[in-house]
């Protein structure tokens, strides 16, 4: 036996380590389930050049130039128009709602610009708070729209198109006219720190307890699974508020991030959000039978949300399945409403959607975490 | 339904999967008295502990703790019992005083302060009150947790293992409190694997393998065992030991120093045999005191056989 290096021993160790790997079921799945996931996750449903973007339609007159331009949005992937038709205040309040990404307006004088062979023009105004989302659609545009006019004037009309003639595109980047992604990610990372520390700190808030041995302590004296519940998540509400005032004071100070909504919609829709998460975190902390599974779950629960979330790529860009999977994270909604209330002002009805969302999120997260709290040590 | 009975349960059965950990017992303590809970390791006296202060639910029995429902009034029973675990418990990361004022909340103890306050002037550790628990020695540890949990002055007072590693000035202080809480009215059932302390209790459980052997008080439960004992002093050595011991009516052979304890059903086998074996040895015979310890490894290789 070689004296400074034994097979034996090695093998020890490795059978030791082999089965204990495969004993903490947890950790097995996490080394199965993370490279799957991400694989899906990043082959299938990210793609930074999103087609299918809804937009809305302000029109006046249904002439043949509205609907080939229309037309020709469509046929282009790019747009999707689910509302057509719709006032000019109604577009805004649905680009607040983020529930159109482009609102394209025909002036009532196209058409008649167009027989006058004066400068055509219509407008499209992009929700530009996330730049890389809209950036291929905007870009399509030019061509898109010049060749539709010039199918409806007939070929040789087109060859003859003078460049004065052409029709005038004029693209708003609205809430982020100069496309700095910053103040895109900025609100999200808000959400995305939240859901990370959060979720970590009151996932390991009862396996804390099991692993130190002072649960069966806690089971036999007089507390029930609400009050250790709230008593062990209400700290944490606290710690997380101030996490939210350190992270916009810095996006306000360091990134110079706009903030055009109200601060006291912003912090209470916050609020929600950290009580769904450390509601989420605590549920984990019932199911983990060890600080290291709370923790491996947490970043199960983190790696979705970060991708499907529409933080890092975006949301309409996604199939629709993985849309589904990004509409049953909170982190989809917050994100949501992070957006909309800091980049473009959005009041308490435009988010009132997304802010019951979260709600649902609360008490289902709640339920479960009661459901699961143990009273005995059955 | 007559409360004269702190502990009144029937045929409590704990099943974890295939195992049975506890197989029907059935166990009484009067107010006031002192119960020793023996029996050797997994015998399942922590489980039944558990199951008695609604720790664990019980696959079959039932029975009242206190006068409560062992099952349907637990909460109740979590009042009004204390119940101190086998292993420190309490919160390392907090400060003696922390500690004690988180029972003291979970309790609704009012005024906290002055229960905080007596509380630790009676244990000595009034000065000491900011160090962390977790820096206390083994028998500071468990004063701290009989402190803790007999401040809300339970009627019922359940203590696992509490004495194991602490030293035997410790243990006699500790025991001589448990003594006055008897002497006030609560009610004690204690776990324990040492001899002396199940002579310092008013009777005796012994389980061993989930099933109960025998209850009653020390006396009467050396004399249900029936067993004899005979002290050979003199000329021994380890061999004759050995000897003796494979002989059929010989249950035990025990040395003390220069003496045997024979052990066995009847006096006079046990004597006829010593004599067979031991003759050309000059030994002294003479009828010894049956211990609890003698018909507690009875007990111990009685169940092991029983059990396989």
């Amino acid at each position: 036996m070689n004296k400074f290096f034994s097979l034996s021993r090695f093998w020890a160790m490795f059978t030791k380590e082999f089965i204990q790997a495969k004993r903490d079921r947890i950790t097995f799945a996490m080394i199965l389930g993370v490279p799957i996931i991400q694989l899906i996750l990043f082959g299938y449903a990210i793609n930074s050049d999103p087609h299918g973007l809804p937009t809305a339609l302000v029109y006046t007159s249904n002439d043949p130039y509205t609907r080939a331009i229309v037309t020709a949005l469509e046929v282009s992937d790019y747009y999707e128009f689910e509302y057509i038709g719709v006032s000019a205040k109604q577009a805004d309040s649905l680009m607040i709602k983020g529930d159109v990404t482009f609102v394209v307006t025909i002036p009532s004088d196209l058409s008649a610009r167009i027989q006058r062979k004066d400068k055509p023009s219509i407008l499209v105004s992009a929700d530009a708070t996330d730049p890389a989302a809209t950036s291929g659609a905007v870009t399509a545009l030019m061509n898109l729209a010049n060749e539709a006019l010039s199918r409806v004037n007939g070929e040789e009309a087109s060859l003859k198109l003078a460049q004065e003639q052409r029709l005038n595109i004029i693209v708003h980047r609205r809430y982020n006219p100069e496309g700095i992604s910053q103040y895109n990610t900025v609100p999200g990372l808000l959400g995305v720190i939240m859901q990370m520390t959060m979720v970590l700190m009151t996932s390991l808030s009862l396996t804390r307890e099991q692993e130190r041995g002072t649960m069966e302590n806690l089971l036999a004296m007089p507390a029930n699974a609400a009050e250790i519940m709230l008593g062990k998540i209400t700290p944490y509400l606290l710690l997380g508020a101030i996490q939210v005032t350190i992270i916009l004071s810095a996006g306000k100070l360091l990134f110079g991030v706009p903030f055009v909504g109200s601060l006291t919609l912003l912090l209470l829709s916050t609020m929600v959000f950290v009580l769904a998460l450390v509601l989420l975190g605590y549920f984990f902390s019932t199911i983990a039978k060890s600080q290291m599974q709370a923790m491996q779950l947490m970043i199960l629960s983190f790696l979705p949300s970060i991708l499907l979330s529409g933080f890092m790529f975006p949301f309409r860009g996604m199939p629709v399945w993985a849309q589904y999977i990004g509409e049953a994270l909170p982190l989809t909604h917050f994100i949501r409403i992070i957006r909309a209330v800091m980049l473009k002002g959005a009041q308490l009805p435009q988010v009132a959607g997304e802010l019951q969302v979260l709600f649902v999120f609360v008490i289902l997260f709640a339920l479960l975490a009661l459901s699961r709290s143990k009273r005995t040590l059955d | 339904m007559s409360h004269t009975n702190a502990i009144d349960v029937q045929n409590l059965t704990k099943k974890f999967g295939a195992n049975t950990v506890v197989n029907h017992i059935s166990m009484q303590v009067k107010k006031g008295e002192i119960v020793g809970f023996l029996g050797p390791n997994g015998s399942g006296k922590t489980t039944s502990i558990r199951m008695m202060c609604g720790l664990l639910t019980p696959n079959e029995g039932s029975g009242t703790v206190l006068g409560y429902d062992l099952i349907k009034e637990r909460l109740k029973i979590k009042r009004e019992v204390g119940y101190m675990t086998q292993k420190f418990s309490f919160y390392d990361d907090l400060s003696i005083e922390e500690n004690l004022a988180f029972v003291a909340r979970l309790y609704h103890l009012r005024p906290l302060k002055e229960y905080v306050e007596a509380t630790l002037k009676s244990l000595g550790l009034y000065s000491r009150r900011k160090q962390l628990a977790g820096a206390l020695s083994g028998g500071w540890k468990q004063r701290l947790a009989l402190a803790a949990c007999t401040m809300h002055k339970p009627k019922l007072l359940l203590l696992d293992e509490p004495t194991a590693g602490v030293d035997p000035k410790a243990r006699r202080e500790f025991w001589d409190e448990i003594h006055e809480f008897a002497a006030e009215g609560m009610t004690v059932l204690v776990s324990t694997h040492y001899m002396d302390e199940a002579e310092r209790c008013h009777r005796i459980s012994y389980i061993a393998y989930g099933n109960m052997l025998a209850q009653g008080t020390v006396e009467q439960v050396i004399e249900g065992s029936g067993l004899q004992t005979l002290v050979v002093k003199g000329d021994t050595s380890a061999k004759l030991a050995k000897q003796l011991a494979e002989h059929s009516d010989i249950e035990q052979v025990a040395p003390f120093g220069a003496t045997l304890h024979i052990v066995g059903k009847d006096t006079q086998k046990l004597r006829r045999a010593v004599s067979d074996i031991c003759h050309g040895h000059t030994l002294s015979i003479e009828k010894g005191e049956t211990t609890l310890e003698d018909v507690f490894i009875k007990f111990m290789s009685d169940s092991k056989d029983n059990m396989q």
